[in-house]
């Protein structure tokens, strides 16, 4: 019998986390697109701090500030809210940090490419900022938008150490995918390891395929 | 209500400094006329309000900005032309143009979608991206969406200069035909004596920041300090409606203030008004009326000016043929010989001139 509760899990997790990033994600990236001042650099140095730390040194830091006795586990006590660690809340933050760069960069990025003058001909046609963000930005920074939400849900799915130290290993909670295949292996359940395991390469591969696809065609997209 | 603009601003950026106190006219073509740099389209971005300025800006009664207030580019009644044409590369021609359209209330549109389609004609062009239209019929659907939004005042950034000749040539008829159909004041900033001469009725001469001069067009030309700056391309422009055709020898007689002039017939009906251009470089004076020259256009005038023109050994002469001014580049030597004195009744002789259209 086939279990199916990490995939959903895991399913659930990198959609909650992509959600977030991308509501997250857009306006600290159009910000670092548009800022000047000397406060970029060190910011964009934190929020790309996720590609070079280990997995572990992110999960443990996390583990100890959302833990009892950090300072946000301080904070999400007095609220009422328990604490993080070890639940699926916990998991959504830590990755929501962990895939952050994979979804500020490439959107920086497509803000980047706009650049200025799209933005002052919306205004001279009576478009307020908003409306132009929405008309203008968006649609122009939109293999943006994909490849950011793919890679922030591709790289969820596929995520391990960080989940291991902070959401451990708890059925229906926070055993998701990744961590259940280390499971199967350790327990040298390697049939089920192979399911999982081969269903994963299918996936990258359909995911990755799509999104060079879907980039390919958006050159001759217009509406 | 007084139709017209004011515009002060000062702002610094980098070496630069941009200081202009202008009063313009609130109709009309004003060409903002200048060498690159010297601030023409900083003073446009100014006045749009994309690039902030100290300064205090009025349009046919409202006001803009000042001391207290700044209206945001967005609400401006405005339409702004850019170099380049800068359609929106994710919409189609008819939504490029839409995008502002759209964004007015019916009760705000003045000008129909379809008669703006028609004036550039883009009609056939409605359907396609931007990608796949040439550099002219880019700017002719920006100048077109542009329009689109019923502007009180329309600015224009050199809007031929990114383009080749042919663009140019393609583009110039309809932007003449925009300057008689349009009831707005439109500011045309360009460094192309040509575009000027085809399309101001106000000339502002900018310098490093700083306005020289500004003024009705073919008293601007006329300045002897101005055509110093435009070396060759000194000259006049006369306004004048055409009024006899010569069907044996191919030529028309255009009639301005002052005289009238034997021109190259350019199929053009009797009664339409052409602007001429008279270069001072093929004008020349004389004492007498010749007789045995085959120049066919000569005028009487008075010397009304002389000055010394860029090259020490060449002097420019403004000679007032009726009410018009004709501007002549003579050898000092000749200024000498011929003892031209401000106030001489002198016969003006005009090798050749171009008919504008």
């Amino acid at each position: 019998m086939f279990d199916w509760q990490p995939v959903i899990l895991s399913i659930k997790l990198a959609s909650m986390t992509t959600l977030i990033l991308l509501l997250l994600g857009t306006p600290l990236a159009w910000w670092l697109s548009r800022a000047r001042g000397w406060y970029k650099q060190p910011v964009a140095a934190i929020i790309a701090m996720p590609l070079v730390l280990p997995p572990t040194v992110l999960g443990f830091y996390l583990l100890l500030l959302l833990g009892p006795d950090g300072a946000v586990g301080q904070v999400t006590q007095s609220l009422g809210l328990g604490v993080l660690p070890f639940t699926f809340a916990g998991l959504v933050v830590a990755s929501v940090l962990y895939s952050l760069p994979f979804v500020v960069q490439p959107l920086q990025n497509s803000f980047e490419a706009i650049g200025q003058r799209p933005l002052e001909v919306a205004a001279t046609l009576r478009a307020s900022p908003v409306d132009t963000f929405f008309t203008v930005v968006v649609p122009l920074a939109r293999s943006g938008f994909l490849t950011a939400s793919v890679l922030a849900f591709a790289h969820t799915i596929g995520e391990f150490g960080v989940v291991l130290m902070i959401g451990g290993n708890i059925p229906g909670e926070t055993k998701v995918l990744s961590v259940a295949i280390y499971d199967h292996v350790e327990t040298l359940n390697y049939t089920q390891a192979h399911y999982l395991s081969a269903g994963m390469v299918g996936f990258a591969f359909i995911v990755l395929l799509l999104l060079y696809l879907l980039n390919n065609k958006k050159t001759n997209g217009v509406s | 209500m007084s139709k017209n603009i004011t515009a002060q601003f000062k702002t610094t950026l980098g070496a630069f400094t941009l200081d202009v106190n202008l009063q313009l006219p609130g109709k009309g073509v004003t060409a903002i006329f200048g060498q690159s740099g010297s601030g023409k389209s900083t003073l446009l971005r100014c006045m749009t309000g994309l690039q902030r300025a100290e300064g205090v800006l009025h349009v046919n009664d409202a006001l803009w900005q000042d001391a207290n207030s700044f209206i945001p580019v967005h609400q401006r009644p405005l339409a702004y032309v850019f170099q380049e044409a800068s359609l929106f590369a994710h919409l189609s021609v008819r939504r490029n143009m839409e995008y502002g359209y759209k964004r007015l209330a019916e009760h705000q549109r003045k000008l129909a979608f379809d008669q703006v389609v028609a004036w550039l004609g883009i009609g056939r062009l409605l359907d396609r991206a931007p990608d796949h239209l040439s550099g002219g019929e880019k700017q002719r659907v920006a100048i077109a969406r542009a329009l689109l939004t019923s502007p009180e005042i329309l600015l224009m950034d050199e809007p031929l200069s990114a383009l080749d000749q042919k663009s140019k040539n393609d583009i110039l008829p309809y932007l003449e035909q925009l300057h008689d159909e349009l009831s707005i004041p439109v500011l045309y900033v360009t460094h192309s004596a040509d575009e000027v001469a085809r399309l101001a009725d106000h000339i502002v001469y900018m310098d490093a920041g700083r306005v020289i001069t500004s003024g009705n067009m073919s008293e601007t030309l006329a300045r002897l300090d101005l055509p110093a700056y435009m070396g060759e391309e000194a000259g006049v422009i006369l306004e004048t409606v055409i009024a006899e055709r010569d069907t044996q020898w191919q030529l028309l007689r255009v009639e301005f203030t002052g005289g009238s002039l034997w021109v190259r017939d350019t199929g053009l009906a009797l009664g339409h008004k052409v602007r001429v251009r008279m270069l001072a470089r093929d004008v020349s004076l004389a004492l007498d009326k010749k007789t045995g020259t085959s120049i066919q256009n000569i005028l009487q005038g008075v010397v009304e000016e002389i000055a010394d023109d860029k090259h020490p050994g060449l002097a420019l002469v403004r000679v007032r043929v009726g009410e018009s001014p004709v501007l002549s580049r003579l050898t000092r030597r000749s200024v000498h010989e011929l003892q031209l004195s401000v106030g001489k009744a002198i016969w003006v002789q005009v090798k050749s001139v171009a008919v504008l259209e």
